[in-house]
């Protein structure tokens, strides 16, 4: 259980500079993703945390206490995998208890320890086998069995869930976060992946080419993206930029509305322009409408609409939820 | 392959790689042949191949030799001695190579391997003196100084081939399960680089095994493997070749044994990577 | 990785490049001090430095002529020799074959028969004119036995090295056989290639990289060619069958002509070094792969 600080974080790589000055305030105990583009240096901050990488500049805090300088091996903290990295000669057994036995913890002790995170994950009945006798999902429950067993002050994941397929993937991600909650333990968790982001965060740090672009909590980033990048990231499908005289009417260089925000309809108050696809999933409907003056627009309904390719079509924004955006991209929220 | 061969094909096909392959290892068959022949009928003409009177009296008289185990144990001190030695240097190193490169890793490769391109004659000469100087010659310790320094290069490169197929983050998840690097090296890497350790070490005490350059011209009785051993055989005519046979027999059996199980790393080693 | 893991590594490489640093410059720098004097183990304390002048001695010496001639002859016939026939090993290995693995072992064997012992067998067991096999083999089809090494030495000497390196040259080429796309085979069949011309324009491309790095592995080693010389002829007749390794040991351990033999090592290093230059070259672009 920790509370975890960044100030001023710096990473380059030789000349090529990957974390751009990175502040952060991670609370005990809370649940934070940081989610990104590739590229955007969210696994190389992981790393900096963990100790894998040395910092170019800057601290990085446990407790108060600097952390640079320590190596990995004494941090403290845990860390899953994405390719799960299991010790191949171990046992299940063996690969949980291995950082038990790297901390001098007493067979007796150790051995129920391992049981009991075992017990949790339902690991009890594979206790014995060798990793490359068990499933994907097993693998995984292994590697995250070998981090909660420590009892670390903070879960590292590096982007663990990638390798599954998507229904282990959803039920994995229930898992996690109903573990984290029981545990209390504080947790960072990297990913690309913004559905993953919004639905098992308490906050969320959007990165970008080395920066942080926002830290706040899924429905602070959906409701006030504080830039441009953000709103474009954050929810599925994207929002709506338009720009010029549209957006110049609204006062700002850009404007942003989300597809579920755009209320679509035969005739009325709103947009004009003609359907160019339609897609039915029965529950929703996706229209992607070309908007002559504005561009290609995307609205989201609940339900079916019955409209179909070329069809005019209606979208009318709520004026409450139009995001306005400066000249540099900057929300501008009053 | 999804094509059935025809059995007509099957057939040329084993008869040929047969006749191939019994001609290639035809020499090594007739000596062992004539290990269990009696002198005379060794060098008897016309020779006969198979229809002789099998004798192990060969055998028992090479192995009552005192001299003969005397330069057997030498050939296992010289060759097991010097690849421990070169082992003991080589997996730090190749650990640091394949684990913690720099710019100049591939650069310090490179030239490692080149130093074994080096023809040991062009340094005979300062070898033999040194070693005459410090009283070396015909030492085990001088021998296995060489032979450790020139299959030093071929270990390594051998190791850091296998240490490189080792997933870099099964080595960070015990560096944060709170593994030293010592223990890391001890508890993870180790075990998962058997194969690839066992393979260098076979190899290389084969190739240490049949060294006959600085055996030859660094030992002659004391220290002296069966590559000189057998070599001091080569003048005196006719009577000695059933037991020298037998003998030779004896110096190359182990290593055509272990030969078989290194085949792939003899590519591996020998051809510095450059084929895959 | 950290400052921490590079700090190791360095030291953990450190004995390694170190002990070869010392085996490479030492014996060298002493090599190139050597060349440089007149210096005979017989009559020690008589040094004297003469610069260049035994490398002009060495060269011109018609016994290194001689020595070239013979290295370069048999160099290039065992490269002809393993490669040429162990391509056609390699080719039927590649076939199906009932008790593959048996043959396989008897063609490697060779390779990891002790040289002193291979030269030895074929000296005496084989090619001795007298109760050899090929003696009595000759003279079962009433020719005369040919007296190995005395009538035709250097021959003599390559077909011992190149039995002993075929298996090398086989294995390597059909390894790489072995990694040559079945599906490159079946599109040419598809464009109509017969068997000859699947072989010519298909698998020889293939092999022309593991055939130059056989070439130039097999050269570097075979520049050296020692024990076999040592145990048969002695070099002899006459200088018919030494190489310039063999002139280096005989004016070293048998002259103890330190001068002119380290001259003779220096040459013998430089012509390593250009073929060294090459396979480094190849080896550090597969490295890169």
């Amino acid at each position: 259980m920790a509370r975890i600080t960044l100030e001023g974080v710096a990473k380059s790589f030789g000349a090529h500079a990957v974390i751009h000055g990175a502040d952060l305030e991670i609370a005990d105990g809370s649940f934070v993703v940081f989610v990104g583009p590739s590229g955007c240096g969210k696994t190389t901050l992981l790393r900096l945390i963990a100790g894998l990488e040395d910092v170019t500049a800057g601290r990085i805090l446990i407790d108060g206490a600097n952390l640079v300088g320590v190596p990995a091996a004494k941090r403290g903290l845990s860390m899953v995998f994405q390719s799960y990295a299991l010790y191949p000669h171990m046992s299940v057994r063996g690969n949980i208890g291995f950082g038990l036995k790297m901390a001098g913890t007493p067979r007796a002790e150790a051995s129920r320890k391992v049981e009991a995170a075992a017990a949790t994950l339902n690991l009890t009945a594979y206790l014995d086998r060798k990793p490359r006798e068990l499933s994907g999902g097993q693998r995984q429950r292994v590697a995250i069995g070998r981090a909660i067993v420590r009892e670390p002050k903070a879960f590292l994941f590096d982007e663990p869930l990638s390798n599954l397929d998507a229904a282990l993937r959803v039920q994995m991600r229930l898992e996690i976060t109903t573990l984290q909650r029981q545990l209390k333990t504080t947790a960072i968790y990297v990913t690309h992946d913004q559905v993953e982001a919004m639905t098992m965060a308490d906050r969320i740090v959007v990165l970008n080419a080395g920066r942080i672009e926002q830290f706040g909590s899924p429905l602070e980033l959906y409701d006030r993206p504080a830039n441009l990048f953000v709103a474009g990231f954050i929810g599925s499908p994207r929002m709506n930029f338009v720009g010029q005289e549209t957006a110049h009417s609204y006062g700002a260089a850009t404007i942003g509305i989300r597809p579920e925000h755009l209320k679509a309809a035969r005739d009325g108050e709103g947009w004009q322009g003609r359907v160019s696809v339609a897609e039915h999933l029965g529950s929703d409907t996706f229209l992607h409408v070309d908007v002559p003056g504005i561009g290609n627009l995307t609205a989201r309904s609940i339900g079916e609409l019955g409209l179909t390719t070329g069809d005019p079509v209606c979208l009318l924004p709520d004026p409450a939820r139009i995001h306005r955006f400066d000249r540099d991209g900057k929300s501008m929220r009053s | 392959m999804g094509r059935r061969i025809t059995p007509v094909r099957l057939l040329i096909n084993t008869v040929a790689a047969w006749i191939v392959g019994l001609m290639i290892f035809f020499p090594i068959l007739w000596m062992v042949l004539a290990s269990f022949k009696t002198e005379l009928e060794a060098f008897a003409t016309p020779p006969s191949f198979l229809f002789f009177d099998w004798t192990l009296e060969n055998y028992a008289t090479v192995q009552g030799r005192s001299d003969y185990l005397h330069h057997a144990l030498n050939s296992v001190i010289v060759a097991g001695g010097s690849t421990l030695i070169a082992m003991l240097i080589a997996v730090p190193a190749a650990w640091s190579m394949a684990f913690a490169p720099s710019k100049r890793t591939k650069d310090i490769l490179l030239w490692m391997l080149s130093t074994k391109m080096m023809p040991p004659v062009g340094v005979l000469m300062p070898i033999y003196l040194l070693y005459r100087t410090f009283g070396m010659l015909d030492t085990l310790s001088g021998l296995i100084l060489v032979l450790c320094l020139g299959n030093l290069p071929i270990v390594v490169w051998m190791l850091f081939t296998y240490f490189k197929e080792i997933p870099k983050d099964i080595l960070e998840a015990a560096r944060m399960d709170g593994a030293t690097i010592g223990r890391e090296l001890i508890y993870v890497l180790t075990p998962m680089a058997v194969p690839g350790i066992a393979s260098t070490l076979l190899l290389n005490v084969i190739l240490a095994w049949n060294e006959a350059f600085w055996t030859l011209n660094l030992s002659t009785s004391a220290a002296a493997p069966l590559t000189v051993f057998i070599a001091s055989y080569s003048s005196p005519e006719g009577l000695f070749w059933a037991k020298l046979s037998a003998a030779s027999t004896m110096a190359i059996a182990p290593i055509l044994v272990l030969g078989w199980f290194s085949q792939r790393q003899l590519v591996r080693g020998l051809t510095f990577g450059a084929v895959k | 990785m950290t400052e921490e893991t590079r700090g190791i590594g360095r030291l953990l490489l450190s004995p390694a490049v170190g002990l070869l640093f010392i085996w490479m410059i030492v014996p060298l720098g002493m090599t190139i001090y050597f060349s440089s004097l007149h210096y005979n183990l017989l009559n020690p304390g008589t040094e004297q430095f003469v610069g260049l002048e035994n490398y002009t001695y060495f060269l011109t010496d018609p016994a290194f002529l001689a020595s070239l001639r013979n290295t370069l002859v048999l160099v290039g016939s065992v490269l002809v020799l393993t490669i040429g026939l162990g391509t056609l090993v390699a080719l039927l290995l590649d076939q199906a074959v009932v008790g593959r693995s048996i043959v396989r072992l008897m063609v490697i064997a060779p390779f990891f028969v002790m040289p002193t012992v291979s030269a030895l067998v074929w000296k005496n067991l084989l090619m001795h004119p007298v109760s050899g096999l090929l003696a009595y083999v000759a003279k079962s089809f009433g020719l005369t036995p040919i007296d190995w090494f005395a009538e035709v030495p250097l021959l003599a000497v390559i077909l011992i090295v190149a039995w002993q390196w075929l298996p090398f040259a086989t294995l390597i080429l059909l390894t790489a056989l072995q990694s040559l796309d079945e599906e490159q085979k079946e599109a040419a069949e598809m464009d109509g290639a017969n068997a000859l011309s699947s072989f010519v324009y298909v698998t020889l491309p293939h092999l022309a990289r593991p055939i130059t790095v056989v070439i130039l592995i097999e050269t570097i080693f075979l520049l050296t060619v020692f024990a076999e010389i040592f145990v048969t002829t002695g070099g002899g007749p006459g200088l018919a069958t030494t190489n310039i390794a063999f002139l280096i040991y005989s004016q070293a351990l048998i002259q103890y002509d330190v001068g002119t033999a380290s001259a003779g090592g220096m040459v013998a290093v430089v012509i390593a070094n250009i073929l060294a230059f090459f396979l480094v070259r190849i080896v550090g672009r597969n490295l890169e792969a």
